[in-house]
């Protein structure tokens, strides 16, 4: 009986002495921490996306404490900038909205595959072996590394290309930062016209590759009433911030690489 | 006296924890990079051990000893654990900048198989009290060493060219392995030495 009892009353007793010593270290030691902290970062949504230019979601609360801005959180929006400004007793500026477009539109029904490829089915893995699988090399390669970090489900792989669902997406850029030939790009979401191509390859060889693909036949840039559209280096390019939507360039583009989308809910477009 | 400067240059050079014992691998790989949080988690680590060391040998010696050495390895754990959360509460409150830039690492000495294998050494070689004190504050001083060696060479790697799927952990371990074999050229040198 001995041999049971005395081992466990030793662990026991060196348990609470450690216990004991830990309390009390923990009350005397005691560190204040600004409670501020822990109230603005219960009103985050909790994303540790970067967004707003800090470590995650904890790093901008204490960021904030500390004086930073109160309308960096992207995916937070308007709402979570008020309550942050609440807590602080700041003025919260303006949060514009923000979206993620894919700068691609080469699904399977307008390009090809021009290998076999069995390495590992990541975008990042494809990439890195003779830039990708498909005819454009500049194409998305449709693993999905976006959609894996996506924490809203707001992008996904439709007809082997990544899509982006305007209704769910919060701009918060996890994409962005994820795909490995930088075609998603953060704009700002009363922006409804984007170029859905990146092919800097003359126009000739581009149709060739991709049906969508576009050839900088500049019938955008001569269309565009405000000067939003132009062509950069054999591609186009549409200034979000001069952009009036009025769908102009989606319509005399001959390829389709100009996509004019529905409003996103919510947004003055 | 002799003996205690055989043990702790032992434990330094020839027995080194990190390099030849392959102990404590976690911190070594992963807080080499900067010299000053290097230096900072050694100190903890020196500081753990020996405290570990001042606790767990009288704990052994007289009250597992000689019935229930089976509950060796679960009392010094947690005697370890304990001593590593009351280090991380110390830190915080008295140098708040070390305990931000190790962060992470703090908890990790509880698990870190150094600190258990210098109080489980220390039994198995049969030292008395002030033998292991000397020989935990020696395994301190060699992690010290190697994480200090350490952080140099690695700052020379990351200023290289390296190809590209030898980037970051795979050169790291590759050079840590070198290191590790260089150090086995010191084998030998203790009994030399004070002879």
């Amino acid at each position: 009986m001995n041999t049971i009892i005395f081992p466990i009353v030793v662990v026991l007793i060196i348990g609470g002495i450690s216990g004991v010593c830990l309390a009390v270290a923990s009350k005397f030691f005691a560190v204040k921490t600004d409670e501020r902290v822990t109230k603005v970062r219960e009103v985050l949504p909790g994303a540790n996306c970067g967004a707003c230019g800090y470590s995650g979601c904890d790093g901008y609360a204490a960021a904030a404490v500390g004086g930073a801005a109160a309308n960096l959180c992207i995916p937070g929006g308007a709402e979570v900038a008020k309550k942050v400004g609440e807590i602080l007793g700041v003025e919260s500026g303006e949060v514009i909205p923000m979206v993620a477009v894919v700068h691609c539109s080469g699904n399977s029904n307008v390009t090809e595959y021009v290998m076999d490829y069995e390495g590992p089915k990541t975008c990042l893995a494809c990439n890195s072996f003779y830039q990708g699988r498909r005819s454009c090399s500049h194409a998305c390669l449709g693993y999905g590394d976006c959609v894996s970090v996506c924490q809203y489900g707001a992008i996904s792989i439709k007809d082997d290309i990544a899509v982006v669902d305007r209704t769910l997406c919060v701009g918060c850029g996890m994409c962005a930062k994820q795909c490995p030939n930088h075609l998603i790009e953060i704009i700002p979401a009363t922006a409804r016209a984007f170029v859905a191509c990146s092919s800097c390859d003359k126009g000739a060889y581009t149709r060739k590759v991709c049906k969508a693909g576009c050839i900088g036949c500049k019938k955008c840039e001569k269309s565009c009433p405000s000067g939003a559209a132009k062509i950069v280096n054999n591609l186009a390019t549409i200034d979000p911030k001069l952009c009036t939507n009025c769908g102009e360039c989606a319509k005399q583009c001959p390829t389709g690489a100009i996509q004019f989308c529905m409003p996103k809910i919510g947004t003055k477009a | 006296m002799k003996g205690f400067l055989m043990i702790l240059v032992g434990a330094v050079l020839v027995n080194n924890f990190v390099l030849s014992k392959f102990m404590g691998i976690c911190p070594f790989l992963g807080v080499s990079k900067k010299l000053d949080s290097a230096t900072g988690m050694s100190v903890a680590v020196i500081f753990v051990m020996t405290m570990a060391t001042a606790v767990t040998y009288p704990i052994y010696t007289f009250l597992l000893y000689p019935n229930y050495t089976y509950l060796r390895t679960l009392v010094f754990i947690l005697v370890i654990a304990a001593l590593v959360q009351l280090v991380e509460i110390v830190l915080k409150k008295f140098i708040p900048a070390l305990h931000s830039t190790l962060g992470i690492y703090l908890p990790l000495i509880t698990t870190n198989c150094a600190v258990l294998g210098v109080t489980v050494l220390n039994i198995e070689e049969n030292y008395n009290f002030a033998e292991s004190i000397v020989n935990s504050i020696g395994a301190g001083i060699g992690f010290l060493v190697a994480m200090v060696l350490f952080n140099g060479v690695r700052q020379r790697i990351e200023g290289n060219d390296i190809p590209k799927t030898f980037q970051g952990l795979p050169s790291i371990l590759i050079a840590a392995s070198i290191v590790s074999l260089a150090f086995m050229g010191f084998s030998g040198v203790v009994e030399g030495l004070f002879a």
